[in-house]
């Protein structure tokens, strides 16, 4: 560090009441921004889960469908136009619904229930416990172990439920790479057996889960879905649709807006003021710095240090709290929907940096116009 | 033959337009050879203080010249003057200005630091300055823990840390009760001139009058007339 940031750096931390002032705005801002972002990150990732843990490259649905969980049913003979579909590997029904599971103690619990292609078992998950196999055993179903879980009495193998008056086995524990969104214990099965125990509307393929012979295909498969009146969608656009809903259609982007805004505000005026305050009460001494020799652009550098190292450690700081608020609420409540991803880090990132820019473009505006002359004449 | 530090011709300095026009200095010169501790003295708005902003290359005069050490120095650009006035000339400010969040020897080090040594040498080598000052077991205190005189000391040895050529006081016994002010200027005529430096002192007091070597008296912008000091 050259000794011109040292006196910056010293200045700026040895002034321990106005450092710590600075601190807190930008931390509390970055922790409010974060906090909230990941949340929404968290409810996103949650709301496709579905699609996530299946992994199907290309889901081929209803147009209407806006999010996974809200599937719209469609007639067989789309899985077989799809099948027979130029660039098309191999194509498979999904079923995804939801269903009352009566418990042994006389309970009853809503559950998510996968149903997965008979022949393929296609986006099956890991199982824990159990074989895979087994799922073809009369009533078998497997159960997967998220936060959700103990929802249905911590079941194990060969715990039995009903559901629809159908009994139902727990044949697997399995786990996924995502919990759902809505606090339910998810369920998988075959697919004929979901359409079997689960009253249905007249259609019951929710997606039809298509593996293009290669990506390039893709495109094409899309075109020949368009022209048979339903959507195909990539993993990540199927994703995107979903997010999108959550955003637009739920007043939840505009919540998250408003948070975020209501951070940077507090930010900005924070530490903005604090670092205002804190260059003026320097700013005679800055005045004589100037008188003895020190140059402008030196004076700017000192302040553009002391603003980006407030910034820095408080954006850290900031992330550190965030981090360890979502570790100690996913100790507790393991469901706990929130995720930090780089693209909360780079929101919170970016106001850091227009809240410095902000602070020091007016304080440099100060240091700038202050006249050595002003210092002799007092 | 004494050598000139400072020769100033024709100062002319005016703030404001139209009515508002106040004429600060007019036609001002004057000159202050090394080894001499030269006073400028006078009533509040007699412009001592443009006099001394103007010579040091703070203040651009509207008309005149001023050459320290041969150098016209506002023929220079702004970095340049800069750069002059951080190498050639020491400033004590009424008010001292001194950091109050850093330690006495790191304020005393802020012109070796401008000038680029690294932080642990710059304070190392103030600390010598404040040996001179008397001030070396005060060094790791910050400048609230001084006393008034003590403050102004640490000033002065800010001022000559960087070995300036043309040391500048401005009031320098304003913020001190009358004792002190007579001590410190006395430690300054002792201990900080010497025949390769050139002290300028603006100041009300008459009672440190006896320590200048002349005293350049002004009035309304005009210098009136020029003493020679007890010293």
């Amino acid at each position: 560090m050259t000794g011109i940031l040292k006196h910056a750096y010293k200045l700026l931390v040895n002034d321990k009441a106005k450092f710590s002032a600075l601190l807190i705005g930008i931390t509390f801002a970055v922790f409010l921004m974060m906090f909230v972002t990941s949340m929404f990150s968290g409810v996103l990732m949650h709301a496709s889960s579905t699609i996530l843990n299946i992994g199907a490259p290309l889901w081929v649905m209803d147009p209407a469908v806006e999010t996974v969980s809200n599937s719209v049913g469609m007639p067989d003979y789309v899985l077989d136009a799809v099948r027979s579909m130029q660039g098309v590997k191999y194509a498979v029904p999904l079923y995804s619904g939801g269903a009352l599971v009566k418990l042994p103690d006389g309970n009853y619990q809503s559950v998510t229930v996968i149903g997965l292609d008979d022949t393929s078992l296609y986006g099956r998950p890991e199982l824990l416990a159990g074989k895979i196999q087994d799922i073809y055993a009369e009533n078998g179903f497997i159960v997967v172990k998220d936060a959700e879980f103990s929802k249905l009495e911590n079941p194990h193998l060969g715990s039995t439920f009903e559901l629809n008056d159908y009994r139902g086995v727990i044949v697997g524990v399995a786990r996924v790479q995502t919990s759902g969104l809505y606090g339910l214990p998810t369920l998988y099965t075959t697919y004929e057996r979901a359409i079997q125990y689960i009253p249905n509307p007249r259609y019951t393929i929710s997606y039809v889960l298509v593996e293009p012979k290669s990506a390039n295909d893709i495109p094409l498969i899309k075109k020949q879905v368009e022209a048979l009146g339903y959507r195909a969608r990539t993993k990540e656009e199927f994703m995107q649709r979903t997010a999108d809903f959550f955003v637009y259609q739920t007043g939840g982007g505009t919540n998250m807006l408003i948070m975020m805004l209501i951070s940077f505000i507090v930010g900005l005026s924070l530490s903005g003021q604090t670092f205002y305050t804190f260059i003026l009460e320097s700013l005679e001494r800055f005045g004589a710095l100037k008188a003895i020799g020190e140059k402008s652009r030196d004076l700017v550098a000192m302040i553009l240090f002391q603003a980006t190292f407030t910034a820095f450690t408080g954006f850290g700081l900031g992330i550190g709290m965030c981090v360890l608020s979502v570790v100690l609420a996913k100790a507790r409540l393991p469901s706990y929907a929130a995720m930090i991803t780089f693209s909360n880090l780079s929101v919170s990132f970016g106001m850091v940096v227009v809240i410095a820019a902000v602070s020091s473009y007016v304080a440099v505006r100060r240091v700038l116009k202050i006249e050595p002359f002003d210092i002799f004449r007092g | 033959m004494p050598k000139t530090a400072i020769q100033a011709s024709g100062l002319v300095k005016w703030f404001g337009e139209g009515e508002a026009k106040t004429m600060a200095l007019r036609e001002v010169s004057m000159e202050a050879q090394f080894g001499e501790m030269v006073y400028v003295v006078g009533p509040s708005g007699s412009g001592k203080t443009t006099l001394l902003s103007v010579i040091t290359g703070i203040l651009k005069p509207n008309a005149g010249k001023v050459m320290l050490e041969g150098t016209d120095i506002w023929g220079l650009d702004s970095d340049q003057l800069a750069d002059f006035r951080l190498g050639k000339i020491g400033f004590v400010f009424q008010d001292y200005h001194l950091f109050p969040r850093l330690t006495t020897a790191e304020n005393a080090a802020i012109p070796l630091i401008l000038r680029r040594k690294p932080w642990d040498e710059a304070v190392q080598e103030a600390e010598k300055y404040l040996d001179v000052v008397g001030l070396k077991s005060r060094a790791e205190l910050p400048p609230v823990k001084l006393s008034g005189g003590e403050q102004q000391r640490v000033a002065i040895a800010r001022a000559i840390a960087s070995q300036p050529d043309i040391l500048i006081m401005d009031e320098p016994t304003a913020s001190l009760d009358g004792d002190t002010g007579v001590a410190i200027l006395s430690f300054v005529q002792k201990n900080v001139l010497n025949k390769d430096r050139c002290i300028v002192v603006v100041t009300h007091d008459d009672r440190i009058y006896k320590f200048a070597t002349r005293i350049l008296i002004m009035e309304d912008g005009r210098l009136k007339g020029s003493e020679k000091g007890v010293a």
